[in-house]
């Protein structure tokens, strides 16, 4: 035995020595992270509906509220409301009609003239508020019995039948204008993150989501918005390839190749409104992309569910405390 | 008298050291009891062991780095911060204990993100 083997060995047992005297143990630990909004206040949450744009392979605002309310449901200690998901375009569109009427109505009073009888106040021009209040024809909503079971058609303060909420004043008087396809007219087309902002004052809307709040005995309400683009990129990409040597010995090389690919970007907004006052308690954006190959055919709402996956953790920690697991060692 | 002066300074000495040698055997009893407590996952008693431990001997490192992992486990950052701190500076040239510090600080640092946005 060489003296260099011999300092091996003694070093290696003075080690053994000095670990055994130390002492130490690994242990697992989970670290608890505050959620980072106070929900103690809530009961129950209402996942209302989102303003959703891009692709139309995938309906953003429905899958998104399925989503996660199935979420919430398995994972949060709040009651989940089931409703209808509100068309939030649809409605911020109306609500700016309405509301852009109003002005017309304040410049112009001889247009009053075909406003509705009975109540048609000055309150209903008022901006903030609701739509339902703002027609007197439109039919009150009425609060459901149990807010956390199945409801057939929940009426949202805000009627969101384009026809329902739109006051008379707005029919044209004249023949001079053009007959507009109501439908077409009631589905706002969203692009781009730049379409949102036409929309996005309803969030603001305080009046409204206390209305809303109301109908639902005052849940903590999730909103926000969701566009779902395709996307397209070209460049390097680092891929595995398998090679074989001249003895069929097999090994994974790392090939650097350039490739066109194509996918999907999520960058959805959430809105957290206390549904008591009709207040923004917290938003939070994010942004997920995922890209194939041009030749894979993937599905979009395969890649919606994908990057949908990747932010839920951040969404539930939002509202309920998550734990971090981990390992520490303890010394003697 | 130069002889008698160093007697009663060496018997004091030794005294100290006697003392601090029974604290440090006192500590590290608290400190053996904390562990297999917290290995059984009771965290509270654990706590409350390496919390007597390091009260007892407050110059024992493995002390204070097993009490910053119990406050970490109940999620009281800035205890926890405290102890990981004392424990690096008794001992700073332990690697466990800086590990075990680093893997909370990234913790840490998430969680003050998150609260700054």
């Amino acid at each position: 035995m060489s003296a260099r083997n011999v300092a091996a060995l003694a070093s290696l047992a003075l080690l053994l020595i000095v670990a055994g005297c130390t002492g130490f143990y690994e242990i697992p630990i989970e670290t608890p992270i505050q959620p980072k909004m106070d929900v103690s206040g809530f009961q129950r949450v209402l996942v209302a509906g989102f303003l959703s744009g891009g692709t139309e392979d995938v309906d953003a605002n429905l899958e998104t509220v399925r989503l996660l309310r199935s979420q919430l449901r398995s994972k949060s200690s709040l009651r989940v409301i089931e409703a209808d998901p509100l068309p939030l375009a649809e409605i911020a569109a109306d609500q700016q009609k309405t509301n852009g009427a109003a002005e017309q109505i304040t410049l112009e009073p001889v247009a009053q003239v075909g406003a509705p009888n009975g109540s048609g106040n000055s309150s209903s021009t008022g901006s903030g508020t609701p739509p339902a209040t703002q027609t007197p024809e439109a039919p009150k909503p009425e609060p459901p019995q149990q807010a956390d079971t199945p409801q057939p058609q929940p009426q949202a303060p805000a009627t969101h039948n384009p026809e329902a909420t739109k006051p008379d004043t707005q029919k044209p008087a004249a023949t001079d204008h053009k007959p507009v396809d109501p439908k077409a007219a009631a589905e706002p087309k969203i692009r781009n993150e730049k379409d949102f902002q036409k929309y996005d004052k309803i969030f603001a809307d305080t009046a409204y989501w206390k209305k809303l709040g109301e109908e639902y005995q005052n849940p903590l309400i999730v909103t926000g918005t969701v566009l779902f683009t395709p996307h397209q990129a070209a460049g390097f990409v680092t891929t595995n390839r398998e090679v074989y040597d001249s003895f069929g010995r097999r090994s994974v090389i790392p090939v650097r190749t350039y490739m066109e690919r194509k996918g999907f970007i999520l960058q959805p907004k959430f809105v957290f409104i206390d549904g008591r006052t009709g207040a923004i308690l917290y938003s939070e954006n994010f942004r997920e992309e995922i890209l194939y190959n041009a030749q894979q055919n993937t599905p979009a709402l395969s890649s919606y569910f994908e990057l949908m996956d990747r932010l839920v953790p951040s969404f539930l920690s939002t509202l309920s405390a998550q734990k971090v697991r981990g390992s520490r060692v303890l010394l003697k | 008298m130069q002889r008698r002066v160093f007697v009663l300074v060496s018997a004091l000495l030794l005294t100290a050291s006697v003392a601090q040698a029974d604290d440090r055997s006192k500590a590290k009893e608290q400190v053996e009891f904390g562990i297999k407590v917290a290995q059984n996952g009771l965290w509270n008693e654990a706590l409350y062991r390496w919390k007597r431990a390091v009260e007892i001997d407050p110059t024992y490192a493995a002390g204070w780095n097993n009490l910053a992992i119990a406050f970490e486990h109940e999620g009281r950052f800035e205890e926890a911060k405290q102890a990981y701190e004392k424990a690096i500076q008794l001992d700073s040239k332990n690697l466990l204990i800086r590990q075990n510090y680093d893997l909370f600080k990234e913790i840490n640092e998430r969680t003050k993100r998150r609260g700054a946005r």
